[in-house]
């Protein structure tokens, strides 16, 4: 890392695995969840929060000193809104079927707890170049597990990646279903999103027991 | 009034927000530690969403979707601002929630008390504006609808956040393993919770089967995906029979996305 310091290094590096927005902060979560049964429409999610997370956390910060206190988070709301408006237009025009898939989460983005939790804690108190890196390391943290739970959720649940049958055809049997395997159709349905970040989180702890909480 | 019967059961149950659509997780998790505070939160939840979706149905329906400035005259009728109901839709948010602390603040201390640091969190609470983009995408006919809508809803959440704040209350004296502590086990529970409620989706369709089978094939037709979960419900209400699994509902989901993907 040439161009950047330790310090700045250390603050996209952070987020993605020891403060990692989802499984730590339990910031985030409700896009996580909902949107997860497709490897693609995780994918978008995670961009489209890296999007508005490194912008978002460039314009509060240049505006960090001009923000009356007592208004800061309509301040906030309204520079996430338009980020978010943009992000939902470009959808809209270019991926129309993966729009209609995420339907409403692309404007849950907005109330995204991860973005207002960053704009509060970092962008209000540092200058426009270490909040950009905090956004995308924030929003690479979020993005990552997004992408995790996405991909064993399609690759159990329907038996592909990205839409192509990794593991083979179910219909024409063959690949895996040839021997006998099954999709696990309940790996699509929402309960089993928490149930699979739960599992993140255990394997995540268990590594490294600094993490663990009192009960 | 029959109408009105469904939604109310509908939102607190079958499409709970917390259960079924993930809305409002984050303070799910955060303020689910303790019964009393669970309380003050959901409470404040039902009221603020009770209050708000109405309003940004009035938003949605005189200002915002297409053809809605028509009252201005003939000339507005083919403006469609859609596109800002993001804005629109939070603003109103944010400035409800000022207005009513500063209400509650002046008329009932006791309230404002036992509400106290909820009031302005809610502001950003993914059930709220969820609340909002769902009476919009869902399309609810009338103003009466919508604030059923936005009660039940929030009853729902309410019930969601009660429910496992006494849970974690009671899980603090079982050996849970350690790594699981705290957050883990609690989404564990979450989800468990959640495939239970995955059981009420058969409440609506026992007896009429046959019209409502119509409906939803037309609904379906019409939007083919609009959302994961709705396809889940629809498809729900279609099973001729309750006794045959979810399984077999998911696989026609997974069919219906790789066909709509190809």
């Amino acid at each position: 890392m040439g161009i950047l310091s330790k310090k700045d290094a250390a603050l996209i590096s952070d987020p993605l695995l020891d403060n990692n927005p989802i499984t730590i902060q339990v910031l985030g979560i409700c896009s996580a969840l909902a949107i997860t049964a497709e490897l693609k429409a995780s994918i978008v999610m995670a961009v489209s929060v890296l999007f508005v997370m490194g912008l978002g956390n460039v314009v509060i910060s240049l505006m960090r000193n001009i923000i009356p206190s007592k208004i800061r988070i309509i301040v906030q709301l309204v520079v996430v809104a338009t980020l978010v408006i943009v992000v939902d237009q470009v959808l809209k025009a270019f991926a129309y079927e993966l729009s209609k898939t995420l339907s409403v989460f692309v404007g849950l983005i907005i109330t995204n707890c991860i973005i207002m939790g960053r704009f509060e804690a970092f962008a209000l108190a540092n200058g426009p170049k270490r909040s950009f890196l905090d956004g995308i390391g924030n929003a690479a943290g979020y993005g990552f597990i997004l992408v995790v739970i996405g991909f064993f959720r399609e690759l159990l649940g329907s038996g592909t990646l990205l839409g192509y049958k990794v593991l083979g055809d179910p219909i024409e049997k063959t690949g895996l279903y040839a021997i006998g395997y099954e999709n696990n159709g309940f790996m699509l349905l929402s309960p089993m999103a928490l149930i699979v970040v739960g599992i993140i989180i255990w394997v995540q702890r268990s590594k490294n027991p600094a993490l663990i909480e009192e009960n | 009034m029959l109408e009105h019967i469904e939604l109310f059961f509908k939102s607190i149950f079958i499409d709970n927000m917390v259960f079924a659509t993930f809305l409002g997780m984050c303070s799910y998790l955060a303020v689910s530690k303790k019964v009393s505070t669970a309380v003050g939160l959901g409470a404040a939840v039902i009221f603020v969403l009770a209050v708000t979706v109405p309003m940004n149905w009035l938003l949605d329906q005189y200002l915002l979707r297409d053809g809605a400035l028509a009252w201005l005259g003939p000339e507005y009728a083919d403006y469609n601002l859609s596109f800002l109901s993001f804005i629109l839709f939070i603003a109103t948010i944010a400035t409800m929630v000022q207005l009513v602390e500063i209400v509650v603040e002046k008329f009932s201390p006791s309230l404002y008390n036992s509400l106290g640091i909820f009031l302005p969190l809610i502001a950003v609470n993914c059930a709220i504006l969820g609340g909002s983009l769902f009476m919009q995408s869902r399309d609810i006919q009338t103003l009466g609808l919508a604030f059923n809508y936005g009660l039940s809803s929030g009853i729902g959440w309410f019930l969601a956040i009660l429910a496992i704040a006494a849970i974690r209350e009671k899980i603090r004296y079982s050996n849970v393993p350690a790594p699981l502590r705290g957050l883990g086990i609690t989404f564990i529970i979450t989800g468990l919770m959640a495939i239970g409620f995955m059981s009420f989706g058969g409440m609506l369709t026992g007896g009429d089967e046959a019209p409502k089978q119509t409906e939803v094939a037309v609904a379906a037709t019409e939007a083919p995906k609009e959302n994961m979960q709705e396809g889940l419900t629809a498809d729900a209400t279609q099973q001729d029979k309750l006794t045959e699994t979810q399984l077999a509902a998911t696989e026609k989901v997974a069919q219906d996305t790789n066909t709509v993907n190809e």
